[in-house]
């Protein structure tokens, strides 16, 4: 059994583009399947938001292994995507989340701007679209028309695609766009995307590595190359967000909530993203240590906190630039 | 330090605990490790696993490891506890094998689908390498409780690397040695005794676990026999529970369509002629071309 939250003296809500959350704390996609799984251990239903796995149009089987090394207090992975295609996550995974009550952040990928499109039609027409609370786009994934370039790295291709999922989107859903870190400049991405009608931001995904086996002297990965996360890039998602809420506090970009994720482990973790700007919590690589994290985190967080006399997780929401001078 | 439970949701079949190490004893290459674990013992499987987390929340490995559960006890002097048999492989291995006497360590369990047991009381050739027999003793008690005749098979490359000859005699109606080496008992690989022994008992089932190779060449020789191998598989593994997808093999299902399936949760143990052995070669696997969501062939 999970320890009962004490009755809360800080408001932990979240206004996420409109949307009200009772509490910032989210799973990240691709980090806690989709729910089943990780309901054994915390009431997914309790957090903030329940993030899926990015989901596609049809099946895929993902790469094969090894799809995963362990590096210092982090990891690649390769997985490839794999899920079970939009029609049996909805009819099965989305169904599932809707009937516990959970609130229910819906990842979407695709390998062209239309399939983004197509996937989220699916969703948002589904009859269990009253579960979704935002639509989360990963544009971190492979073009197929550009070479497999990431959408992420482009800005040309991100607007396009936010530009036709925000199409299939109904007013008053927010749909977040999922951000790369390996970028030169991710404000302008930034930009980019809030300008095609993103509103809010998730930051960010894995950075691209490679580890090499010595044993056998070759990539531990099957694909070569995978994504880095765990707290190793913890310091990389705090710049990023960093970056971008000092750019949206500025005026140079529209502001927009901002959603933090990247090794985030303690509540001392959220609470750095916090301070530099994001408004809610992503848990992801974490989990796999402790399956309880998203939720212990959140417990940590509120204790912290209070304990540096605010009442509202909002008041805390990029402090760090109030306390800055350049 | 005492055990602790974090996390033990009603009807969910698997605890999360901060179990207390009661014991750390060495048997020829690997550590016997006896760890207390309120809730975990009483609910598992001859099979199952558990999963253990390296050091405590700020250790630098994060990832968990798996273990086959040895044995279990529910209600020992010092409540329920659950054995594994760890072999110090890499870092986070060496780590778990120096645990004290009274040192914490996160323990996940049960997790994954045990061995199936038969209906009937048929003979069972049970097969290990390695510390892969670490599950097997306890099988075999159930498997007798049941009216099952059992062989017990334990082979591995040098006489150090066998797990529990002497558990096997006590248990077992009849125990068989092999080493690569021939350091003790037969010269060879288990599957060099394999053919012989199904004919002698007439065995119905083969249950195995052990590496990759020795799995896919039992399970060969069930097919070859038209019996059953039921055998417990062992892929790399970031959570144990489920949420990574990082623990992946091509799995056909009883209509005969592949998919990549998580061997965490649909696993371990697998039936012999479900697995596509042949997608596996020199440490990688690669997804057969008609499973379910296959890359197309590139354009
Ligand atoms: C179901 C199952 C049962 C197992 N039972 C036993 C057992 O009873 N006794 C025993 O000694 N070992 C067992 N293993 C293997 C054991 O999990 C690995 O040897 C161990 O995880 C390696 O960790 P490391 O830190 O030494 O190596 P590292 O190479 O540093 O591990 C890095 C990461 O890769 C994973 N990994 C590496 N090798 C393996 C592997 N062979 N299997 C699974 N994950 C791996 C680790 O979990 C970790 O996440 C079992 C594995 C599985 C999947
Ligand atoms: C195994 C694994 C699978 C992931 N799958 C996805 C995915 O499908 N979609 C996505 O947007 N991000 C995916 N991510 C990225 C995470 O959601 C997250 O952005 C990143 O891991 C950084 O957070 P963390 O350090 O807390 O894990 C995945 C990460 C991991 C480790
Ligand atoms: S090990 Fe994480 S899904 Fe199987």
């Amino acid at each position: 059994m999970t320890a009962a939250t004490p009755p809360s003296s800080v408001d932990m809500s979240v206004d996420l583009a409109g949307v009200r959350l009772p509490n910032p704390m989210m799973t990240a996609s691709g980090c806690a399947a989709n729910g089943r799984e990780m309901h054994r251990f915390i009431d997914v239903a309790q957090l903030g938001a329940f993030v899926t796995k990015s989901v596609k149009a049809q099946p895929v089987s993902g790469r094969g292994t090894p799809r995963m090394a362990e590096t210092p207090s982090g990891m690649l992975n390769s997985i490839g995507l794999q899920g079970p295609g939009v029609q049996a996550f909805v009819e099965e995974d989305l169904a599932w989340l809707h009937s516990i009550g959970a609130r229910v952040v819906v990842s979407i990928a695709g390998s062209t701007a239309s399939e983004f499109a197509n996937v989220a039609r699916a969703v948002v027409r589904s009859r269990y679209a009253s579960a979704v609370a935002a639509i989360e786009v990963n544009i971190s994934c492979p073009n197929v028309a550009n070479r497999g370039l990431v959408f992420a790295c482009d800005p040309a291709s991100s607007h396009k695609v936010m530009t036709l999922v925000r199409e299939e989107v109904p007013r008053g859903l927010p749909m977040l766009a999922k951000l790369s870190p390996d970028v030169t400049d991710i404000v302008e991405i930034a930009d980019t995307v809030l300008k095609a009608g993103a509103h809010g931001l998730t930051m960010i995904n894995t950075t691209l590595g490679v580890a090499i086996d010595v044993d056998r002297l070759r990539p531990h990965l099957i694909a070569a190359t995978g994504g880095l996360s765990g707290p190793a890039i913890r310091p990389m998602a705090v710049r990023a967000v960093w970056q971008v809420a000092g750019a949206m506090r500025a005026g140079r970009i529209k502001t927009a909530p901002i959603v933090g994720a990247g090794g985030v482990r303690t509540g001392r973790d959220a609470l750095e993203l916090v301070a530099a700007g994001a408004s809610a919590i992503q848990v992801g690589t974490a989990a796999f240590n402790d399956p309880t994290a998203p939720e212990r985190v959140g417990r940590e967080l509120e204790q912290l906190i209070a304990e540096r006399g605010f009442t509202r997780l909002s008041d805390v929401t990029g402090i760090a630039h109030e306390r800055f001078t350049p | 330090m005492s055990a602790r439970t974090i996390a033990a949701r009603e009807g969910a079949g698997v605890v999360q605990v901060d179990a207390e190490v009661l014991g750390n004893s060495a048997v020829g290459a690997y550590r016997h490790l006896t760890l207390v674990t309120p809730g975990l013992a009483e609910i598992a499987r001859p099979g199952q696993f558990v999963a253990l987390a390296v050091g405590d929340g700020t250790s630098s490995m994060l990832l968990r490891r798996s273990f086959s559960i040895h044995r279990v006890s529910p209600a020992g002097t010092y409540g329920a506890t659950t054995e594994i048999v760890v072999a110090a492989a890499g870092p986070g291995t060496q780590e778990l094998t120096r645990l004290e006497a009274g040192a914490s360590v996160s323990v996940i369990g049960p997790l994954g689908k045990g061995f199936p047991l038969p209906s009937q009381p048929v003979p069972c050739i049970l097969v290990g390498g390695g510390y892969g027999s670490a599950p097997l003793f306890w099988l075999a008690e159930q498997l007798r409780e049941r009216g099952c005749p059992v062989e017990i098979v334990l082979g591995a490359a040098t006489a150090d690397r066998l797990f529990g000859v002497v558990e096997a005699r006590r248990v077992a109606d009849g125990v068989t040695v092999t080493t690569d080496d021939g350091s003790a008992g037969t010269q060879g690989w288990v599957s060099d005794v394999l053919p012989d022994l199904i004919a002698r008992t007439g065995a119905g089932v083969l249950y195995g676990c052990g590496p990759m190779g020795m799995l896919r060449s039992m399970s060969a020789i069930a097919s070859d026999h038209g019996i059953v191998a039921q055998v417990a598989v062992e892929e790399a593994m970031a959570c144990g529970v489920g949420i990574c997808m990082t623990c992946v093999m091509p799995v056909a299902d009883q209509h005969g369509t592949t998919k990549m399936v998580r061997s965490c949760l649909e696993g371990p143990v697998f039936r012999g002629d479900r697995v596509r052995w042949e997608a596996f070669d020199d440490g990688l696997c690669r997804v057969p071309a008609d499973a379910v969501g296959a890359p197309k062939e590139v354009r």
